[in-house]
């Protein structure tokens, strides 16, 4: 998995390359939380995401509560296998979707 | 059939990924029935490296059996760890909202929806889970 992040002002975009999985969540846990702090809106963007499990989801969930406490977050360019996983879960719900 | 024995760590998942889907891709697999079996295999196999020897590692086998008329591959994941039924846990609330939810059981939640069908039996001191997938 890449990681790619583009940061103006408070706003935080995060591009994440590849499958968002149990090896590669932690690093994708390591971006967020360094580069969360003061940020009020924050994308990410899975266009080039493949697919992402559970551990995945984890990240996303304490994201989400976190920017629920300090602006808003997005995510983006979803393919229909990660829509999938979403609406399972229920995230299609917690998450806002673009 | 064809059967793969390797240490279950983390590390591994990737390893095992790919000798699944070198057997998909010799079957034609749709590339999305490929990404959620690679997702249950994310889940399943990553459960065995994370819990089933913690705090030591050690091994597990991942065969993959191919069914005809359905076509389908049954995928089994064996280990001699700690006897551990992945299906007794409750399904999560997934109607709950971020502030609500915790962590736990969204990904053999996740299995259970995507496979067609999983099956766990602890015997001879071998935790044995076969999820079956129609391609």
């Amino acid at each position: 998995m890449n990681i790619n992040t583009k940061k103006d002002n408070t706003a935080l975009t995060v591009f994440i390359e590849g499958r968002l999985d149990t090896a590669t969540s932690p690093s994708l846990d390591e971006t967020l939380k360094a580069q969360m702090p003061g940020i009020s809106e924050l994308v990410i963007d899975m266009e080039k995401l493949e697919y992402l499990s559970s551990a995945g989801l984890r990240v996303l969930l304490s994201a989400q509560k976190i920017m629920n406490k300090q602006g808003s977050m997005t995510v983006r360019n979803v393919n229909e296998t990660i829509m999938e996983i979403f609406d399972i879960t229920g995230f299609s719900d917690i998450l806002t979707i673009q | 059939m064809n059967e793969m024995t390797i240490e279950a760590t983390v590390a591994n998942i990737e390893t095992v990924t790919d000798f699944v889907n070198e057997q998909l891709e010799a079957l034609s697999c749709p590339m999305k029935v490929q990404m959620q079996i690679d997702i249950a295999i994310d889940e399943l196999f990553g459960n065995i490296a994370m819990y089933a020897y913690d705090p030591e590692t050690g091994p597990a086998t991942v065969s993959v059996e191919v069914e005809k008329d359905p076509l389908a591959v049954i995928i089994t994941f064996i280990d001699n760890g700690k006897p551990y039924d992945p299906l007794s846990a409750k399904d999560p609330d997934i109607t709950l909202g971020a502030e609500d939810r915790d962590q736990g059981g969204l990904g053999v939640f996740l299995v259970k929806k995507t496979m067609d069908d999983i099956t766990y039996e602890y015997k001879n001191g071998q935790n044995i889970l076969r999820i079956k997938k129609k391609i």
